[in-house]
């Protein structure tokens, strides 16, 4: 059965970014006062597999090899049944 | 002396390091990324350049390749690696160095001339300056700024290589340039010593890092 998967990813607690550090005060010269401005990285594909678990497990697997790097990362992986 | 330079797609410092390394007096000899076997090698260079256009992050992708595993086998040899900039970056997503380099604190490319400290000449790139020697070595990056979990642990094995010395200019902590691994032969820097290799260029500071290679 196919899969649809979804990496989400995002700087861990307390890291400087400074993507969102310039978006942030570019909404500020639109007036727009906001706080804690975050950007997050988002991963989709399909994937083959027996049982979600199984496939929750690779995807996991794929994260500490490539997709993230866990020393300053932090990822959240949703799995669901692939949408025809 | 055989002095292997990595090549992914998208290098582009290698004929750079290709000559300093001329100059130092070693055999330079071009390595694609596919090559697993690198025991002909007595030391390897992975240079600057944006390895498969930095997608997913600088290095990354790069990091996954067959001939880290040629890399990584003479890092187990004894044999000493140098990575440059991306090579740098590379060395840190592969874990042979630790922390990473990411995004510049200004989340600029930045490319200037900088004065950085060497702090510690225990490495066989640094071996021929002496500790705390200030020199001049420009630096060309958009991912330069270090980050460690464990500053503490870096700074009681001696693994730091390289500081900016008179300002920090991508907001690396401690001001941290370069570093290495444990045992000193794996070296890790975001500065350029191959564009800082003969007087012509505005500074010949940097050809020590590949003499340094000939004379361990």
């Amino acid at each position: 059965m196919k899969y649809d998967a979804e990496v989400k990813i995002s700087l861990k607690k307390g890291m400087l970014n400074p993507e969102a550090a310039t978006i942030q005060r570019a909404l500020a010269l639109l007036d727009y006062q906001v706080e804690n401005t975050a950007t997050v990285d988002i991963i989709k594909f399909s994937i083959e597999g027996t049982d979600k678990g199984i496939v929750k497990e690779e995807v996991d697997e794929m994260c500490q090899r490539l997709l993230c790097n866990p020393v300053i990362h932090d990822y959240n992986i949703t799995i669901s049944p692939k949408e025809e | 002396m055989k002095v292997g330079i990595i090549r992914f797609p998208g290098s582009n410092c290698d004929r750079d390091v290709f000559h300093a390394l001329e100059l130092a007096g070693t055999e330079p000899e071009y390595i694609w990324w596919s090559k697993r076997d690198l025991s002909d090698f007595e030391a390897i260079v992975i240079p600057g350049g944006f390895s498969y256009g930095d997608y997913l992050r600088a290095g990354a992708i790069a990091a996954i390749t067959p001939v880290i595993n040629g890399i990584t086998d003479c890092v187990k040899e004894g044999k000493p690696v140098l990575g440059i900039c991306n090579g740098a970056q590379i060395l840190a997503e592969v874990g042979l160095v630790p922390g990473v380099f990411t995004e510049n604190q200004n989340a600029k490319f930045i490319c200037e001339w900088t004065e950085l400290k060497v702090e510690t000449s225990r490495t066989p790139f640094t071996a021929m300056y002496k500790k705390n020697e200030i020199i001049k070595m420009p630096i060309a990056h958009a991912e330069g700024r270090y980050f460690t979990e464990d500053l503490k642990k870096l700074q009681d094995n001696d693994q730091i290589v390289l500081s900016f010395e008179s300002e920090n200019p991508n907001g690396s902590m401690q001001s941290i340039s370069g570093v290495c691994d444990k045992e000193g032969l794996v070296c890790a820097v975001m500065p350029h010593p191959e564009r800082a290799s003969e007087t012509i260029l505005g500074s010949d500071d940097g050809l020590k890092f590949f003499k340094g290679i000939v004379k361990y």
